[in-house]
């Protein structure tokens, strides 16, 4: 097979992790010398609800800058995942570490809601995204370079609720990216779209991540997402890394190209087989 | 436009002329009918006084003066009474959704007393008071409070969760969390409250001053009954109704402000 499956099992050193094919490393040495983004390494990460251990040991290292897909079945621990990486839980055991001091604003999240405040207009909303320095002189200005950045300049001064789901989720990225950040975790931000609005939205995040720069960790059911965006995708399984696939396909990527296809076959076959041994 | 589609639009969308006339329309004919049916002795007026009589009695009273005294008695009781009952209730809704220890401490206690009709004091209210002013504001503040408590309380826990996290997410302090996220998002509910509580006021005034006081709407029209006056007494009963739909209008008018951003409010 073509595909470049890897088991990232404990015992792998974390620093031969970046053993990627030659041309996945020219392509993430050249995003590095411009990456805004923070490297992140997880060790022993460990998180139980109760009796139920969910994360039972993730190692993980991921470069500066890069985007990071995460699959797995309905119900074990992306989210969970996720949530301990912007910080949102607390941890059982073992650590999580940006390599540097962090500040709030230098990692966001988004949800597959898009929680914006009903009751204030979009503007106001993406504000909300500026953390301290909303009381900032160049608030506005700089929510509105955002909306910019998102295609929602015009929707300013509108209620979110008379904006579509995909626009709400614009709106969304917009208030996630106004402060900058240097890591951006999405929860399966497009799940609740319809197809071709989820294209979309997977254009613009794909190109606002390459214009930013940021770390992307990026939760998703949608295999054909992951592959498409990703440089990179893990695959969970009981509470570990099971699998952890290099997309070689260059930028941009053409969307149902054979590498791509066969790579996302490759990768539920795994998801597939994993169901059948339970 | 569809009958479906005139359903399902709230009727706090269009409300200048057309649909500012049409709610008058049964009121009027109403009236007219029942004037129609007094001038005819169809109902006799010591059941009924036809309608002009009772604005004849109505202009009498205004001359005299007695009219606007008392019903700015009772506006007056009922504004304060509101306020006072309104205002507790607000800050139990507030301290007991926001703080679980409060609503451990307080909440059970004020089920237990909710479930006691307010009306049921007023012998007891009147042996504490006698006919005083207070005994009519303690009545009016209690009737107001447990809406507004209730509401308030039940508009705070309902606030999206996911929304409360966003906020702390983004990094807004408590002061902020509640100001932008939490009072907002219990507003639809404290105004469900508000529209309650000022039913109850006016029940509990008419009741409160029809029994025990010597003064008021109420006053007017039992000294009215004493003297076999019944246009008074019909006149009584007509500015409640139109003190009662004036303090919901202006409740909407409040809504419609302050909730500009709810679907239910938007123009199309
Ligand atoms: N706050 C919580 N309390 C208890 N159990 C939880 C909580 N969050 C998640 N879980 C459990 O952890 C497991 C993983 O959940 P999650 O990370 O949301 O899965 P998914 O991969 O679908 O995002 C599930 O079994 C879920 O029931
Ligand atoms: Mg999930």
């Amino acid at each position: 097979m073509q595909t470049a499956l890897r088991t990232a099992l404990p015992e792998t050193e974390l620093a031969s992790q970046a053993n990627f094919a030659p041309h996945a490393r020219v392509v993430r040495e050249e995003r590095l010398a411009q990456t805004s983004g923070l490297p992140l390494t997880i060790r022993g990460l460990r998180k139980s609800f109760g009796d139920n251990e969910v994360l039972r040991g993730i190692d993980l290292h991921i470069p500066a800058g890069q985007f990071v897909a995460i699959v797995g079945k309905s119900g074990c621990g992306k989210s969970t995942l996720l949530r301990l990486i912007a910080g949102l839980d607390k941890i059982d055991a073992g650590s999580i570490s940006f390599g540097q001091d962090v500040k709030p604003e230098d990692i966001r999240v988004m949800f597959q809601e898009p929680r914006l405040l009903p009751w204030a207009r979009v503007l106001a909303n993406v504000e909300v995204g500026l953390g301290r320095d909303r009381a900032s002189q160049d608030a506005d200005a700089r929510a509105e370079r955002a909306l910019t950045e998102v295609g929602l300049a015009d929707k300013r001064h509108q209620w979110p609720s008379v904006l579509s789901g995909g626009q709400k989720q614009r709106v969304a990225l917009a208030r996630a990216l106004v402060s900058r950040p240097r890591v951006l975790a999405l929860d399966e931000p497009l799940g609740a779209l319809d197809a071709l609005t989820r294209i979309s939205m997977q254009r613009l995040l794909e190109r606002v991540w390459r214009d930013q720069g940021f770390t992307a960790i990026l939760v998703t059911h949608d295999v054909a997402e992951a592959v498409a965006l990703a440089d990179r995708v893990l695959v969970i399984e009981e509470g570990r890394i099971a699998h952890d696939v290099v997309v070689h396909a260059g930028r941009p990527r053409a969307r149902g190209s054979v590498e791509l296809a066969g790579l996302e076959s490759s990768i539920l076959s795994h998801l597939l087989s994993a169901d059948d041994r339970t | 436009m569809s009958l479906i589609d005139s359903i399902s639009r709230p009727r706090a969308v269009r409300l200048p002329r057309i649909d500012g006339l049409i709610q008058w329309i049964v009121p009027l004919a109403i009236i007219a009918i029942w004037q129609l049916a007094s001038v005819t002795g169809f109902v006799p007026t010591r059941v009924l006084p036809a309608p002009s009589d009772v604005v004849l009695s109505g202009w009498k009273l205004l001359l005299s003066g007695e009219l606007v005294r008392n019903i700015w008695v009772s506006f007056w009781r009922a504004s304060i009474g509101f306020l006072i009952g309104g205002s507790i209730g607000f800050a139990f809704g507030l301290a007991n959704g926001l703080s679980q220890l409060s609503a451990k401490l307080t909440d059970t206690t004020l089920q237990m007393v909710r479930n006691v009709p307010h009306l049921a004091l007023i012998p007891l209210v009147i042996l504490w008071f006698g006919i005083d002013e207070s005994a009519k504001l303690f009545l009016v503040a209690l009737g107001v409070f447990f809406p507004i408590y209730l509401n308030t309380l039940h508009g705070i826990r309902t606030v999206d969760p996911q929304l409360i996290e966003m906020g702390r997410i983004y990094g807004m302090t408590d002061g902020e969390l509640f100001r932008r996220v939490i009072f907002p998002g219990a507003l639809p509910s404290i105004f469900v409250g508000i529209r309650f509580a000022l039913g109850i006021m006016w029940l509990t005034l008419i009741v409160a001053e029809t029994i025990a006081a010597s003064s008021g709407l109420g006053y007017m029209a039992m000294q009215a009954r004493e003297f076999m006056l019944i246009d008074v007494v019909v006149l009584s009963i007509l500015i409640y109704a139109l003190l009662g739909k004036l303090a919901d209008s202006a409740s909407r008018v409040l809504e419609r402000l302050t909730l500009s951003w709810h679907p239910a409010f938007q123009k199309r």
